[in-house]
C-alpha cells in the first residue's frame, strides 16, 4: 500500500522509533514569538543547556506588539518587558531576530513564507496554534506548547505519536471566486465536522476546489485547521507552490535539485488510504459569517440565526452550549444574519492578513466610506505586505473609506495589544477565532472573509457580498 | 517536575463541551515571563465579573471545591490557542487530574510536561463522576479512579505514565540520544535558514 503524503515526511524525519513509544521527530524549522518562548529560554538557563541549531531557528515579535506608534516606547510595561526579553534572548542565544523595527517583521506565519523560511517537506514548528497555517506549501506544520519550545530549542527534535491521517476533498468551482473565498470554504468544512472533528488527525486537503486556489488562499485554508481540532493540515506542493518559494531572501542555494525531488516525491500515492475522508463540494457554497463563540457556529449568509434544538440535532451538550453561545453574542434564534448590526470591522491576522486579502477587500469599498457608528481598521500580516499593498495604493483606498491603517501584528485577533473590542462590542473579524472574550472582554466576533467584513464595514450590518456591484 | 502521586479529593464538575484554553487563561495574562503565579487567572472572565467580584454562579467560586484537584468536563477540552499558560494555571490553582471524554491535541500534550493527569473516560461515566458527591480516588499506577461503590479503569500510553510517575525531565532524556541526533543530521537534505 501507498503512502500519504503526511507519512512520507513523518518517515522522513523519525529519528528514533519504538513500538508503542511515541517517536523522536527531527524538527527543520522553529520559529519563534515573544509570547510562548520566554519560559523555555528561561529553562534552558537553569540548566545550563544551549540552543542546539540556531541556524534552524528564527525569531519575530508579533502577538503583543503595538500596530502605531511604533516610534514611542511601549505604554504597557508587562508588554515591554516580554518584547525586551525575546531580544535579550535572541542575542544570548545567538537566535536572528526580527524585531520591531525590521522590514521582515510581522505575524511569524505571514512572515516564514514570505522569506522562504517555509519549504515543502519540512516540519516545522512554532508555540503558535496557527503554525498549521505553512501546511499549505506541503509541510508538516504544527503548533506546540512552551515545554515543547524548550525540547525543540534543546534538542531540535521532539517525542510525538504518529497522528491519523484525514483526506478533506474540495471538490467542485466556485461560481464567484471573489465573493466566496478560501475563507468560506473552511467554514463550510468546520461547520460541518466540527471543532473537533479532526482531533488526532493531520489533514490533508485535495481536490480541484484546493488545486484552483492561489498559495494565498491555501493558507487560509491550512491556517484554519486547528479550528477543526487538527493540529496540522497540508496541501501537496504544485507549480504555484515552487513558484511562489523562488527567489525569496531565504530561499535556498540548491532550490532547483531541492523543487525536482519535492515534484517527485511529495504527493500523495494513488493507493494509499486515510484513516478518515470527508468531501466537501463548493459549486454552490455561500459566504459565510459565524454566529456563535466558536468556529463551527457558523452558517450561510443567507440564513438566519439557528434555533439552538435545530442546531443541536438532538445532542443535550451542543443545545446548552448553542444556547449559552446566543445569550453571550446577544443573538435572537430567528434573525436574518444580514439583519445583524457591527461596531467594529478587523481585516487582519495570519488567517487573512496577505497582499491579495487586501486587494480583495479595497475592491469593495473603493471609493465609498465605512458606515456611520462602524470603526474599521486593517492590519497588514507583515511589513512587506505593508509595503507591497502600499506600492499599489491600497493603503489610500481603505484611509479613503475611513479605514484606519495599521503596522503589522497579530493585533485584535487575540487583543494581547491596545487593540481590543469594549464589552458589547460587536465585530466583523477576518481572524480565526470568535470564542468569548477573544477579542476584548465581553466582545463580540462573527468571522467573516475580507470582502465580507468589507462589505458589512460600509453597510454596518452583513450583507452578502454577492449582491454587491464590485470588481 | 514532581512525581505524580496517588490523589483523593472531591471532583469538580465543569459542565460544558469545547473550553478553549482563551477561557482557561484569557490573554491579558500572557504577558507574563515566568511559569508560576497563574492560578489566580484561572477561568478568569468566568470567576470574575468587571469589578473583579467573584461570579456566584461559577462552580470554582463555589467554596465546596475549595481543596478539589479533579475537574471533570465536557468533549474537546483545552482547545483553540496551544498557550501552555492553560496548564500553568490549572496547576498552580490546584488541579492535578482532570476528567473529559475528549482533549484537544495540543492542550493533552502540555498537561504531560507538567505534571497534570489527563483522563478519557466515555461520555456516560464521565457524566457519572460529575455527579459523584464522595471522593474520588486517582491511582495512576494501577490505572484506577475509585469511587465508594466502584472501580473505573482508564487507559494511558505506557510512555506518558512513566513520565508522571517518575516526575522526568524528558529534555535530559532526549539530550543521552545526542549521537541519534547528529546522525540523523548527517543524512538531512534540509538546508539551514541562513
Amino acid at each position: 500500500m501507498g503512502k500519504t503524503l503526511f507519512e512520507k515526511i513523518w518517515d522522513a524525519h523519525v529519528v528514533i522509533e519504538k513500538e508503542n513509544n511515541p517517536s523522536l521527530i527531527y524538527v527543520d524549522r522553529h520559529l519563534v514569538h515573544e509570547v510562548t518562548s520566554p519560559q523555555a529560554f528561561e529553562g534552558l538557563r537553569l540548566n545550563n543547556r544551549t540552543v542546539r541549531r540556531p541556524d534552524l531557528t528564527i525569531a519575530t515579535m508579533d502577538h503583543n506588539v503595538p500596530t502605531k506608534d511604533r516610534g514611542l516606547p511601549i505604554l504597557d510595561q508587562t508588554s515591554a518587558i516580554q518584547i525586551h526579553t525575546l531580544e535579550k534572548n535572541c542575542k544570548e542565544f545567538g537566535i536572528q531576530l526580527f524585531d520591531m523595527n525590521s522590514p521582515n517583521q510581522g505575524i511569524v506565519h505571514v512572515i516564514g513564507p514570505q522569506l522562504g523560511i517555509t519549504l515543502p517537506g519540512t516540519t516545522i514548528v512554532c508555540g503558535d496554534s496557527h503554525t498549521s497555517t505553512h501546511g499549505a506549501f506541503g509541510a508538516l506544520a504544527f503548533g506546540i506548547g512552551t515545554s515543547e519550545v524548550e525540547h525543540v530549542l534543546a534538542s531540535q527534535t521532539l517525542w510525538m505519536e504518529k497522528p491519523k491521517s484525514f483526506e478533506i476533498r474540495v471538490e467542485g468551482k466556485r461560481k464567484n471566486p471573489h465573493a466566496v473565498t478560501a475563507k468560506d470554504i473552511i467554514m463550510s468544512i468546520i461547520k460541518n465536522i466540527g471543532t473537533a472533528g479532526g482531533a488526532g488527525t493531520i489533514v490533508e486537503y485535495s481536490g480541484q476546489g484546493v488545486s484552483d486556489l492561489s498559495m494565498e488562499q491555501r493558507m487560509t485554508i491550512c491556517n484554519m485547521s486547528i479550528e477543526g481540532g487538527a493540529r496540522a493540515g497540508l496541501i501537496a506542493p504544485d507549480e504555484k507552490t515552487f513558484d511562489y518559494l523562488r527567489n525569496r531572501k531565504y530561499t535556498p542555494k540548491n532550490y532547483e535539485s531541492l523543487v525536482e525531488y519535492w515534484r517527485e516525491n511529495l504527493k500523495t500515492e494513488s493507493d494509499a488510504k486515510f484513516d478518515k475522508t470527508f468531501t466537501l463540494r463548493i459549486d454552490n457554497i455561500a459566504p459565510q459569517v459565524s454566529w456563535g463563540t466558536n468556529p463551527s457556529m457558523t452558517c450561510d449568509v443567507t440564513e438566519h440565526v439557528p434555533f439552538p434544538e435545530d442546531y443541536s440535532k438532538g445532542d443535550q451538550n451542543q443545545k446548552k452550549s448553542a444556547e449559552r453561545a446566543l445569550e453571550y453574542m446577544d443573538l435572537k434564534s430567528g434573525t436574518p444574519i444580514t439583519e445583524i448590526k457591527i461596531d467594529r470591522v478587523f481585516i487582519g491576522s495570519c488567517t487573512n492578513a496577505r497582499l491579495e486579502d487586501l486587494v480583495e477587500a479595497s475592491k469593495v469599498i473603493k471609493g465609498q466610506k465605512v458606515a456611520k457608528n462602524v470603526q474599521a481598521m486593517v492590519v497588514p500580516g507583515s511589513q512587506m505586505v505593508k509595503k507591497e499593498a502600499e506600492e499599489l495604493g491600497i493603503d489610500k483606498i481603505f484611509i479613503d473609506a475611513n479605514f484606519e491603517w495599521r503596522e503589522s501584528g497579530c493585533s485584535m485577533c487575540l487583543g494581547m495589544n491596545p487593540d481590543i473590542l469594549s464589552p458589547g462590542e460587536r465585530c466583523a473579524s477576518t481572524s480565526n477565532r470568535n470564542f468569548e472574550g477573544r477579542q476584548g472582554v465581553g466582545g463580540r466576533t462573527h468571522l467573516v472573509s475580507p470582502v465580507m467584513a468589507a462589505a458589512a464595514a460600509l453597510e454596518g450590518h452583513f450583507v452578502d457580498v454577492r449582491q454587491l456591484d464590485w470588481d | 517536575m514532581e512525581a505524580f502521586k496517588k490523589i483523593k479529593t472531591i471532583v469538580t464538575p465543569l459542565d460544558q463541551i469545547n473550553v478553549d484554553t482563551d477561557q482557561i487563561v484569557p490573554k491579558q495574562f500572557l504577558k507574563l515571563i515566568q511559569k508560576s503565579g497563574f492560578g489566580k487567572y484561572l477561568f478568569y472572565d468566568w470567576r470574575y465579573d468587571e469589578n473583579e467580584n467573584q461570579k456566584q454562579d461559577f462552580v470554582l467560586n463555589d467554596k465546596k471545591y475549595q481543596n478539589s484537584k479533579i475537574l471533570v468536563t465536557g468533549e474537546n477540552f483545552g482547545c483553540g490557542s496551544s498557550r501552555e499558560h492553560a496548564v500553568w494555571a490549572l496547576q498552580d490553582y490546584g488541579f492535578l487530574v482532570i476528567i473529559a471524554p475528549s482533549f484537544a491535541d495540543i492542550f493533552y500534550s502540555n498537561c504531560f510536561k507538567n505534571g497534570i493527569l489527563p483522563i478519557k473516560l466515555e461520555e456516560k461515566m464521565v457524566e457519572k463522576l460529575k455527579h459523584e458527591s464522595g471522593e474520588l480516588e486517582v491511582d495512576l499506577e494501577n490505572q484506577l479512579l475509585k469511587t465508594k461503590t466502584e472501580e473505573i479503569p482508564f487507559e494511558i500510553s505506557p510512555y506518558q505514565k512513566i513520565i508522571l510517575l517518575e516526575g522526568l525531565d524528558e529534555i535530559a532524556q532526549t539530550l543521552q540520544l545526542e549521537d541519534k541526533i547528529s546522525e540523523f543530521e548527517k543524512h538531512s537534505k534540509i538546508p539551514s535558514v541562513l
